[in-house]
């Protein structure tokens, strides 16, 4: 039965018909996302007495019911705890977080000197942005800006003694001032300290390298806190009579080497990324070894690991807080340290003062880890082609 | 380095500095004197500080009545055992909050990291606030969270809330009955023995038949079925030896019953809490490195969604997972120490205690550091025999 | 590279210690132009920042008195807030001067933690306090058996607690804490009955809770909690400064000597305040210090006597309202004696 008569041919395309009624639209979202299955369907009715339950009460706490501003701690408090507010009440106490918020910034930093750090931190803005944002040229100028420059010029604008600034003593530092400067000169040293560590873990010199592994093993087995006691306790011994560090500086010195073991990891895993024909090139080019590392190897290997760099300084940020533990006061120490502020306590003062210092944390980190996922994928696609 | 190995063997270049293995053994030779050289110094340091100080040291003070008390004692101490004791409670302290946290944060972990690969939006949006919230902020506040908020929200003592089975919560902690051990209970532990063996033979054989035949057989429910109805018989049959110690409530406090307090429980949920997190994202990478092909091969077999995630998905999710689940253990661990803040007494806490009594700082931060040292070795051995089992056998 | 760098470091390192070499710590004093001053966290009344960092109380105004004593300016000074697990090593290393942070004066202090104390600025003793409200009927610490006792820990507050307790045959469940406002936010949160250390301490810890009157200090003194400011051992010269400075304001309160009649009593023709103030003629008292000889009257001008400093910080001047009780001079029945200057 082989009748040609295919009286025509099509000769363009059929217009797409739009998907079924069931597929489209609002319905099909909620039925594909939301209640698939039966099982779906009960896990999205938890999920919604669970956001039900949660979030009015939070939104209520923190915004409706929160107290702004005000003078004393009888904003905050129900007539029964001998303030204004009607039994019952409960509400965020921003207002403590308003009255205190240069300490929370500054700490006991003199108030006629804080144009300083606020001065450190524009600079500071000023020359980390160009960096972050890969189109802006010259980024060799600008990183000797930031980790060479910027340090120094900070250092005698928040220390002072010199050009006729008054000397602050590191004592006097507290709240974030405290938690940035240390993350930032933790940055700043574990960096080239882990690389060295990196590149000593993977040396043919069998001493060097046992060194290495053994610095990063133990610094890598042990808790901060720990390491923070040693520098705090114990580091004193270890000088002779009459030498002494600054407090801010052990806590630096723990802070960086604890990093600088973790960063060392981070840093082995990129120069195990790149494959042997790059050292055998630049070695066949003639050149020495801190050249082929300097200029062939770690340029890549280092671009390879800046997401694990990023979660290091992170990790790093959030570990500022344990400075507290060694009574010094960074941002979440001198919130801790206003709790017990006769004047302020409530029973709202307490997790009023921890969400704001959560806020300004999760703030910093979360901003970073989206930076590192934004550079990953920028990366990935130059790499894929 | 690489241009080394070849040129090995042949005359040397000229220059006697410019041969790569006397320059590396010069350097290594300076390396090694200069650590000397800096050990010398420090060491010396210290002997110096400490005889000119007169502050005693040595690990004499180790045997010496310690005097003071701890509030969560696993085993016998009293204000009259010794500082070596005290410091044995602290690491048991230790270990029993790092194994409670990694139990629960492995178990939330993998909730939430499926759950953030769901196919249900609005568990995929819970699970992902989740673990943005928790990964940025620092463990600290997390367990300060916890504890102010535990203190806030339970009631004082005497206003305890009642729960069933004769426990209380109130803001001293979670009471509920000591289980008191009459005659005969060591028929009751013989019989759980015997079943565990039991089950594990069951395992065994059904695991067997299967290779030869394909028959399954329900060896889960045979193995809770021995494991709870064999105790329980041993149990009925020795004449029900069990009695409770209820907690009572008295001038001050509940005395009795089981105790556990609310800095044990904050710091247990704000470690569990803040490393799933983590091992949330883990899993959830190890799963979606497990390619797709598997999971729709295994429905093309006719596998369910359930037994694909639990047979195919998890078990090669799991060769990728391990590693890195491992440093997050060893961090959970770590993390403990923080405990300090809320007076939870784990090493770190009894250990400054000591140092601070005994004014002996070098010893006590040695000690610390050495017993956080051994409990990550072992961690990681531990998980290391793990990886080797779950590795890709390769033929 | 990397090894010439350390070698740098190590050079630096061995100049930076060849540099320090030690002298004594009056010299070295002199030398900076301040004297580092080891104080608590914040205890009210005794050493506490105010809103604007300045330390206030007694122990501070101890440190204060010593650098008028030393440079005849009482703001040459600069403290470092440590903890109880901090402030011996502080001390032993040489970060500070002086250890001026309501410290007991204890056997083992002296002998095994190299430690020198200089005397007793503050007689105290341990006490327990409870909130009344919630525990109505207890006035006796000898009813707290069972309770959940608060304390910080490292301090002889908690060795006594154990021991009270255990002597009297009670049980306790501590609450330990490392931190003073730890110590604090919890016994306000209700997570312990019992709050326990030096009963100065319980009266300035009491104004920071949210209803101080809701709160009693029990009766019993448990121990002897003298404290004072201590000093590295070995150095006699040292010591001798911190220890005659506080005789000085003792000496100065029993002469009647005030921050407000200091210059007239410079006049005066007492020869025990011509001793004293250094305006006997030839008069070596300050000089065989190593001191000016007009020290106590900078001390006496900057912070006023022994009496003074008590009444402004935890006296009658302060909200602390504790009375002088043992630590009135010994010509007023209490245990101030300051030793005769001759």
């Amino acid at each position: 039965m082989q009748e040609h008569d295919m009286s025509w041919v099509r000769t363009e395309m059929a217009l797409a018909q739009p998907a079924p009624a069931g597929e489209r639209g609002l319905y099909a979202w909620v039925r594909k996302n939301l209640i698939a299955t039966p099982s779906d369907t009960i896990l999205t009715i938890l999920g919604i007495v669970i956001v039900a339950w949660i979030l009015p009460q939070a939104i209520n706490w923190a915004f409706i019911n929160a107290q702004w501003t005000g003078p004393d701690r009888s904003v905050c408090a129900t007539v029964a705890q001998g303030g204004i507010q009607p039994d019952g009440w409960t509400g965020a106490c921003w207002a403590f977080v308003n009255a205190k918020f240069g300490q929370f910034m500054f700490g006991t930093y003199p108030i006629e000197e804080r144009w300083r750090p606020i001065l450190v931190a524009i600079l500071f803005v000023a020359v980390l942005v160009p960096m972050l944002i890969p189109r802006v040229p010259r980024k060799g100028l600008n990183a000797i800006l930031l980790f060479l420059v910027l340090p120094v010029v900070a250092f005698f604008l928040l220390v002072g003694g010199v050009f006729g600034l008054q000397h602050v003593e590191t004592a006097r530092w507290g709240g974030l001032l405290v938690t940035l400067s240390l993350s930032f000169v933790g940055i700043a040293v574990s960096l080239p300290l882990g690389t060295v560590l990196a590149m000593g873990r993977r040396s043919k010199m069998p001493i060097v390298k046992m060194l290495c592994v053994i610095f990063i093993e133990t610094v890598r087995g042990i808790p901060l806190i720990t390491v923070l006691f040693f520098v705090s306790v114990m580091l004193p011994l270890f000088l002779p009579a009459g030498v002494s560090f600054d407090k801010f500086l052990r806590a630096l010195i723990g802070v960086s080497l604890f990093a600088a073991a973790y960063m060392a990891e981070v840093v082995r895993g990129g120069l195990q990324a790149i494959p042997k024909g790059q050292y055998e090139g630049a070695d066949s080019l003639g050149l020495g070894y801190w050249q082929k590392m300097g200029l062939i190897v770690l340029p890549q290997a280092l671009k390879l690991v800046i997401p694990g760099i990023v979660n290091t300084f992170i990790g790093m940020f959030k570990d500022t807080s344990l400075v507290l533990i060694i009574s010094m006061f960074d941002l979440l120490g001198v919130v801790k340290q206003n709790f017990a502020d006769a004047n302020w306590a409530t029973p709202q003062t307490a997790k009023s003062g921890l969400v704001f210092a959560a806020f300004v944390f999760w703030l910093f980190c979360f901003g970073m880890s989206r930076y590192s996922m934004f550079t990953e994928r920028r990366l990935d696609t130059s790499y894929r082609k | 380095m690489a241009s080394q190995e070849i040129l090995r063997g042949e005359p040397s270049r000229g220059s006697f500095i410019n041969d790569p293995r006397v320059r590396s053994l010069f350097f290594q030779v300076l390396v090694v004197l200069l650590l000397v050289g800096s050990l010398y110094w420090i060491v010396n340091n210290v002997i110096d500080n400490l005889r000119r100080l007169h502050i005693a040291s040595g690990f004499q003070f180790l045997g010496s009545r310690a005097g003071f008390d701890i509030s969560d004692t696993p085993i016998a101490y009293t204000s009259d055992s010794t500082y070596g004791r005290a410091l044995v409670v602290g690491l048991l302290n230790t270990i029993i909050v790092a194994v409670a946290g990694v139990i629960t944060a492995t178990i939330i972990g993998f909730v939430v990291g499926i759950g953030r690969l769901s196919q249900n939006w609005l568990i995929r949006k819970i699970c992902t606030v989740y673990v943005e919230i928790f990964r940025n902020i620092p463990p600290l506040l997390v367990i300060f969270f916890w504890y102010s908020g535990v203190l806030a929200v339970l009631p004082p003592p005497r206003e305890s809330i009642h729960l069933p089975f004769g426990s209380f919560l109130n803001q001293r902690g979670f009471y509920f009955p000591r289980t008191v051990w009459g005659e005969g209970n060591w028929l009751i532990l013989v019989a759980l023995v015997l079943a565990i063996a039991m089950a594990w033979f069951v395992a065994y054989r059904a695991r067997q038949r299967q290779m030869v035949s394909g028959q399954r057989f329900p060896v889960f429910w045979t193995s809770v079925a021995l494991i709870v109805g064999l105790p329980l018989l041993a149990f009925l049959l020795s004449g029900m030896p069990l009695t409770f110690d209820f907690p009572k409530q008295s001038t001050f406090n509940l005395t009795g019953g089981f105790q556990i307090k609310p800095e044990f429980l904050s710091l247990y949920m704000a470690l569990s809490c803040y490393t799933a997190a983590f091992i949330a994202e883990i899993v959830r990478a190890g799963i979606k490195g497990v390619s797709k092909g598997q999971s729709e091969a295994a429905g093309a077999l006719g596998l369910r969604s359930g037994p694909i995630l639990r047979l195919v998905v998890i078990p090669q999710a799991m060769r990728i997972v391990i590693p890195p689940l491992t440093s997050q253990y060893l961090n959970l661990t770590k993390n403990s120490s923080l405990a300090i803040a809320i007076g939870y007494p784990d090493l770190t806490a009894t250990a400054g205690t000591v140092l601070n009594q005994t004014g002996q700082a070098v010893e006590g931060v040695f000690i610390m550091m050495i017993a956080y040292l051994v409990l990550s070795l072992v961690t990681s051995f531990v998980m290391n025999i793990v990886n080797a089992r779950m590795a890709l056998v390769e033929r | 590279m990397k090894h010439i760098a350390i070698g740098i470091l190590g050079a630096t390192a061995l100049g930076f210690m060849a540099s320090a070499a030690s002298a004594g710590t009056l010299d070295t004093v002199k030398q900076k132009g301040f004297i580092q001053c080891g104080v608590s966290t914040g205890l009210a009344g005794f050493s506490a920042p105010d809103d604007k960092g300045d330390w206030k109380g007694l122990d501070a105004d101890f440190c204060r008195a010593v650098a008028a004593a030393v440079f005849g300016d009482a703001t040459k000074v600069k403290f470092t807030p440590l903890s109880a697990k901090e402030r011996f090593t502080a001390l032993q290393s040489g970060e500070i001067d002086l250890l001026s942070r309501n410290t007991t004066w204890t056997s083992n202090r002296d002998s095994a933690l190299g430690l020198n104390f200089a005397g007793v600025t503050y007689y105290d003793g341990q006490g327990f306090m409870i909130n009344a409200k919630k525990l109505p009927g207890v006035n006796s610490a000898l009813q707290l058996s069972g309770a959940a006792v608060c304390v910080q820990s490292g301090t002889t507050t908690e060795l006594n607690l154990a021991d009270y307790f255990k002597k009297n045959k009670m049980e306790y469940n501590p609450v330990v804490f490392e931190k003073l406002e730890e110590v604090n936010a919890a016994y306000d949160s209700g997570r312990c009955d019992v709050y326990t250390t030096d009963q100065s301490g319980l009266y300035g810890i009491r104004l920071t809770l949210a209803s101080p009157a809701d709160h009693v200090v029990l009766p019993e003194i448990i121990s002897k909690e003298p404290l004072g400011p201590a000093v590295r051992q070995g150095d006699d010269q040292w010591a001798h400064i911190v220890r005659w400075t506080y005789f000085a304001l003792l000496n100065a309160e029993e002469a009647g000597i005030t921050q407000a009649n200091v210059d007239e009593m410079k006049t005066s023709n007492d020869p025990n305040i011509q001793r004293l103030l250094g305006t006997e003629p030839d008069g070596k008292y300050g000089a065989d210090l190593g001191l000016s000889n007009d020290w106590v009257v900078n001390i006496v001008k900057a912070v006023g006597n022994y009496g003074e400093i008590f009444e402004r910080n935890v006296g009658a001047g302060s909200p602390l309202k504790i009375a002088r009780g043992i630590n009135a001079l010994w010509t007023k029945g209490g245990l101030q004696y300051g030793m005769p200057v001759r």
